[in-house]
């Protein structure tokens, strides 16, 4: 039921071109751009990984990063010695708990916007290795991970699928809102915490703030 | 080179008031090994490394062993005498001993002049909880340096005139030895989607009370 005599409602907002309209456009010349899209197309192309790495899977990334699998084709050729020059922390091996506060501190020193890949199964959960007295049982106890590349190790080119799906999930990140990457929120990106050498293990042995054992349901008439 | 039998009595001779044993490998390796008293264990270690036929001038490996305190059941016979008024019978007695725990550092020893070895050298602590001090070879051998500071991070053996005795492995303010059989490790197995064998014993103490029949939840869907 409409009253003729109201006023009109104001015109929605033109919805932005489609990826088709896009394209046609392109072929004439025109390129149609936000900033969002601009930036994260810059960012993804130039992640620089952190030069650091811990086991078997640090020769797999070498590999990656030289000429047969070449992972300069993706823009991360830069393999940056000093964190504060990196992008992505690319935890490749078993992280002993005598190294994960040095692991810790280096992603602490990483500039935002800034990344981190577990590679293989190691710096997932322990791997072969889960078992033994010094062993982190993943590095994501401690710092927050945006990927897991299984494997053990991984091949080169799982990491350049990893890379590319890292690459497919910075393009997705927003600017601003509530969905904006950390550094871009109000108050800035939190620093993790360092644990600390204990006379018995790590304290704390996992940060709270950034991981969680999840919950596991077991069923099976308990 | 000359057999350890000669080498242990040749060691007595030189050193009156020292107890060197031969410890016999049963196994199909049959690498027998000198056992010192620590003591002696400097004094020892020079004599075969500076004497001319021996000449055991290289140890290429150093490790430590933990021997818990184990009960061996041993068989004696004994004369009981007999209530009837009789001759004595012989009658066989089963006796539980304790053998109380011991750390071993254990040395293997190779001569590259002349081209023999190893010789294997062992030195016993008297117990695993106070008494844990043996004499440092690292003077005599410099390869047993960082090998020591091992077994004394992971074994908790105390090495008397080593250079530089700190833990090499875990940090300083570690307080356990991990290689010690009786070590227990810390609980961090609160997250274990697959757990089987040691795992799953270890996983099973986080979950939910009631949460039970293991067997069926391995084939639980993972979160």
């Amino acid at each position: 039921m409409s009253d003729p005599a109201a006023p009109p409602s104001p015109p929605s907002p033109p919805s932005p071109p489609t990826q088709a309209e896009r394209d046609e456009l392109r072929r004439h010349g025109i390129l149609l751009t936000s900033l969002e899209e601009l930036y994260n197309w810059g960012r993804s192309h130039s992640v620089w990984p952190l030069q650091f790495g811990l086991a078997c899977c640090a020769i797999e990334m070498i590999a990656a990063s030289m000429a047969r699998f070449d992972i300069a084709r993706f823009g991360s050729e830069v393999f940056r010695p000093s964190p504060r020059q990196a992008d992505l922390l690319i935890v490749s091996g078993t992280v002993t708990k005598k190294m994960a506060p040095q692991v810790v501190r280096l992603w602490n020193q990483m500039p935002e916007p800034k990344y981190c890949i577990a590679m293989g199964a190691c710096a997932i959960s322990g791997g072969p290795f889960k078992q033994g007295y010094n062993v982190l049982k993943g590095i994501d106890r401690y710092i927050p991970v945006d990927l897991y590349i299984p494997g053990c190790p991984p091949r080169p080119e799982a990491l350049l699928h990893g890379l590319m799906q890292l690459q497919e999930k910075i393009r997705a990140q927003t600017i601003s809102g509530p969905e904006a990457p950390r550094h871009l929120q109000a108050g800035g990106a939190p620093e993790c915490a360092v644990p600390d050498f204990g006379a018995h293990d790590l304290q704390p042995p996992q940060n709270p703030e950034v991981w969680r054992p999840p919950t596991i349901i077991r069923g099976g008439g308990a | 080179m000359e057999t350890l039998e000669q080498i242990r009595d040749r060691l007595l001779a030189r050193f009156p008031g020292s107890a060197v044993a031969l410890i016999v490998n049963l196994g199909p390796a049959a690498q027998h090994s000198l056992l010192v008293d620590g003591s002696h264990g400097r004094a020892v270690a020079e004599f075969l490394r500076d004497d001319p036929a021996l000449r055991l001038e290289f140890c290429s490996n150093m490790s430590g062993v933990d021997w818990p305190a184990r009960e061996v059941v041993e068989t004696a016979v004994v004369a009981a005498p007999d209530p009837a008024g009789g001759p004595p019978r012989s009658v066989e007695q089963k006796v539980k001993r304790l053998v109380p725990g011991y750390l071993e550092a254990v040395y293997h020893l190779f001569s590259i002049e002349l081209r023999h070895g190893p010789v294997v050298l062992r030195l016993r602590t008297a117990n695993r909880t106070d008494q844990v001090t043996l004499p440092s070879l690292t003077p005599v051998w410099r390869s047993c340096e960082f090998q020591e500071r091992e077994a004394f991070d992971l074994f908790g053996i105390i090495f008397e005139g080593h250079p530089d005795l700190r833990r090499i492995l875990m940090w300083d303010e570690f307080k356990d030895h991990p290689m010690r059989k009786d070590y227990v490790e810390p609980d961090d197995y609160e997250w274990e989607p697959t757990p089987h064998g040691d795992v799953l014993a270890k996983a099973r103490k986080h979950y939910p009370a009631g949460a039970g029949a293991p067997a069926a939840a391995q084939g639980e869907p993972r979160p």
